[in-house]
């Protein structure tokens, strides 16, 4: 229990700094970005057609970007703290209800490319641990290093040829209909699979040379009995930290597939507020991100608790 | 009833069920739902035909009746009076009247936008079912700035108590059945429109896909029944597929390189001149963007029909002539071939922006045949708005853009932003021609037909002959659409979609 609530103490002092540090380097990085604010902002808005200096300085003046920014930053904090993230510079709209929508967005797409590896990566990879060098290991660890290795938006044109064009199995970029999740959840799970299959194998060989596991076969247990006792626990411990680790960079990462299959997640929704310096909302946006990975680790920390006994001494 | 007989009973109600309920029309675009604001995305519900315009435009330009079928002009042009459609209503079943009309004009004329530009002095409705327009000076173009979208008319219950658009409730032919920006949302057909025969087709689904590939995947695999703004690349692949007819338009869009006419070396028209001679436009077109006939032979693009004049003397490719014209500038190539003047070197930045993917490949074919004539660029690939940005600080010395000329329909809108005594972010820089600006003044003015015609036509001659801005190609829209589709065509003002035109073919 003490050591529960060190955790859970040590990761809200965490989550506190955190969220100082983000938003002040994130406020810092956009002013630092090259270009004028106000025309980046007009040309979001009224497109590239429309924008011109006209636009730009009635921009600056609605938003009255030319105050000091050290006002600006007070305003956004002040507001931050009584719970206003305030609105979005391009499309006028509460920024908590943008974040909100898209963050779900891709917390789906994540969770079931997450699913998605849970289901292949361990299986795959327990099973080639079982016999170090035999066929099944060294075509999984094959097939591993080649689906780590294609770029996320190669692997993404190549399923949808093949799953959508050549054969009309499933859909994209159709956000309503659930089976247009599968896609994209494929195409970021594979990658995620494909290493967590090899670090699941890693971690069966490992233990499968253990002294404890000898001792288990020592002392009677079948291979079978052994392997189910003793395999799942020991290999789980690192792949839970990995997976852990890896969520948060799916939702970091998701940038370029949510492009692909025109996903309305939050990377791609920070890909263009940074595009249009939309700053309340990549303030909003990195802060929310960065609390969630916080507790993305309080979580990890918690599972590790209970999957290993060894850490609660 | 036995399980069987409930079994069967149930299959054919969920069969009768499936054959009634006509399947939507999904039409996919790489146009996100930023804002509902009309002046910022408001193109994205006229275009679906949810939000109606008073006026619209045929496929020369032409006002044709919108929510307004009739207008009438004052005898000293100041004063125009637009009646709306009898018995139009919103979709929230509310009529349509002259005073919410008047309401989401000014509202229009205080945002960016067309409407602020024009010379306007007073919105008022005068009649149940007319507005008047007032102007402070003859402006002949005003129907089709009524034509652009952020002139769009809404329900008062599309706004909020801060009058901030929270929902769109238009008077179009569909209504939305379900928004969810940035990327879809659904309409059906909106049984109360009176603006014409009932459209065919009952439901449709809004979908803006960014990437390209993906447009024409979608297309070709038949999730999208209507795929617009697609590469050349990817129509090629189209082409081949079963069931995907792909059309090719040509709309008001012209790819053309803005010049800073205030540099020294760009000031002088031979030199001008000399740019434009060097370039291969028809290798452009047909190596690039795949369409020999997208060449720019002149500023205005066979669409634009009276501002093209099929008589006007061709741009060329001359470099030997451009070498001419250089010399005779004074410049000349130093031992590395590099021109100079004065000991100053003949180059240049060209900057452009990649958001149009033909434009990077186009500012290196540019860099290649200038090089060839001894002018020096350097390509610098930028976001939009450094255009504008380095047209007011003076830094932009070479820009490479794709400008729209259908803004609003007329593009003398366009014409007097770019070209006027003082230039324009888009258009000239440094260069004014005070017979351009009477022509276009004149323009504005004058509604004789005849008269109007000459003047553009001026217009066209003046820009050939002086070239502060260079045409390089003309734009094409590429839109694949499904072969079970009847009556497709493309607006190549990109007003609308014309789903209200089309049918199921089976």
């Amino acid at each position: 229990m003490g050591r529960l609530a060190a955790v859970l103490g040590q990761r809200l002092v965490q989550a506190v700094t955190v969220a100082v540090v983000v938003s002040l380097l994130s406020f810092a990085l956009v002013q630092l970005l090259p270009g004028d604010q106000a025309l980046l902002i007009a040309q979001r808005r009224y497109g590239d057609d429309r924008v011109t200096t006209a636009a730009a300085e009635a921009v600056r003046a609605e938003l009255g970007l030319d105050r000091p920014l050290a006002l600006q930053l007070a305003e956004w904090i002040g507001q931050t703290v009584s719970g206003d993230l305030g609105r979005s510079l391009l499309s006028g709209a509460p920024v908590w209800e943008e974040i909100r929508d898209q963050l779900g967005a891709t917390l789906t797409l994540a969770g079931a490319a997450l699913g998605l590896a849970l289901l292949l990566g361990p299986v795959f990879g327990g099973l080639a641990g079982l016999r170090p060098g035999g066929l099944a290991d060294r075509t999984g660890m094959a097939a591993a290093a080649a689906f780590r290795a294609v770029p996320s938006f190669v692997l993404g044109l190549v399923l949808m040829v093949g799953c959508t064009v050549l054969f009309g199995w499933l859909p994209v970029g159709d956000s309503s209909d659930g089976l247009s999740l599968l896609l994209p959840a494929l195409t970021l799970g594979l990658g995620l699979a494909a290493t967590s299959a090899r670090i699941a194998r890693d971690g069966v060989v490992a233990t499968l040379r253990s002294p404890f596991f000898a001792f288990a076969r020592l002392k009677g247990l079948s291979r079978t009995a052994a392997i189910l006792r003793h395999v799942p626990r020991n290999a789980a411990v690192p792949l839970i930290a990995y997976l852990a680790v890896s969520f948060a960079f799916l939702i970091e990462g998701v940038v370029v597939v949510e492009q692909i299959f025109a996903w309305p997640g939050i990377g791609h929704a920070l890909t263009h507020a940074i595009e249009g310096r939309d700053v309340p909302m990549i303030q909003a946006t990195a802060l929310t991100l960065s609390l969630f990975l916080v507790l993305l680790n309080a979580l990890t920390d918690l599972a590790l608790l209970l999957v290993d006994p060894r850490r609660r001494g | 009833m036995t399980p069987r007989d409930l079994f069967c009973t149930i299959a054919m109600l969920l069969g009768a069920t499936t054959a009634l309920a006509q399947e939507p029309l999904r039409v996919v675009t790489p146009f996100e739902i930023a804002s509902l604001e009309p002046s910022r995305g408001g193109f994205n519900f006229t275009r679906m035909e949810v939000a109606e315009t008073l006026v619209g435009a045929d496929d020369e330009g032409r006002a044709v009746p919108g929510l307004s079928t009739a207008w009438t002009l004052s005898d000293d042009r100041l004063t125009w009076r637009f009646t709306l459609r009898a018995r139009a209503k919103f979709h929230d079943d509310t009529p349509v009247t002259a005073e919410i009309v008047a309401q989401c004009l000014e509202r229009a004329r205080s945002q960016p936008g067309p409407l602020k530009d024009a010379p306007l002095t007073e919105i008022r409705a005068v009649a149940p079912d007319v507005v008047e327009i007032a102007t402070s000076t003859p402006f002949m173009p005003l129907p089709a700035f009524l034509a652009e979208s952020s002139s769009q008319i809404l329900a008062p219950s599309s706004y909020d108590e801060t009058g901030a658009v929270r929902r769109i409730i238009g008077s179009g032919p569909y209504r939305i059945t379900s928004l969810e920006p940035p990327l879809r949302f659904e309409v059906e057909r909106f049984e109360g429109w009176t603006g014409g025969a009932k459209p065919a087709i009952e439901r449709a689904i809004y979908q803006a896909v960014g990437r390209k590939e993906t447009r024409a995947l979608m297309a070709e695999s038949g999730q999208a029944d209507l795929a617009f703004t697609l590469d050349p690349a990817g129509t090629d692949r189209l082409r081949r597929a079963a069931g995907v007819a792909v059309t090719t338009k040509s709309i008001p869009r012209v790819i053309t390189l803005k010049l800073n006419a205030h540099l020294p070396a760009f000031a002088d028209v031979r030199v001008r001149r000399a740019v434009s001679l060097a370039l291969d436009r028809e290798g452009i077109a047909s190596a690039i963007l795949r369409s020999p006939e997208a060449a720019a032979t002149q500023f205005f693009p066979p669409t634009m029909v009276g501002w093209h004049v099929p008589g006007l003397a061709p741009l060329r490719h001359d470099p030997a002539e451009a070498r001419r014209l250089l010399a005779e500038a004074g410049w000349a190539p130093d031992a590395q071939g590099q021109l100079v003047k004065d000991g100053k070197p003949l180059h240049a930045t060209l900057r452009s922006y990649a958001v149009r993917p033909e434009l990077p490949v186009v500012a290196a074919a540019i860099q290649a045949a200038e090089r060839d004539i001894g002018i020096d660029l350097d390509i610098a690939m930028m976001n939009s708005s450094d255009i504008p940005a380095g047209h007011r600080d003076g830094t932009l010395e070479m820009g490479l853009i794709a400008r729209n000329f259908s803004l609003v329909p007329d593009p003398i809108g366009t014409m007097l932003a770019d070209f006027g005594p003082h230039g324009g972010d888009w258009g000239a820089m440094g260069w004014a021609s005070p017979q351009l600006t009477e022509t276009l003044q004149a323009l504005q003015e004058t509604d004789a037909a005849q008269t109007r015609a000459a003047l553009r036509g001026r217009v066209s001659e003046i820009l050939q002959t002086e070239l502060p801005v260079i045409p390089v190609a003309w734009y094409e829209l590429r839109v694949a659409a499904s072969k079970r589709l009847d009556g497709v065509s493309i607006d190549p003002f990109e007003l609308s979609y014309r789903i209200s035109r089309m049918r199921w073919a089976d």
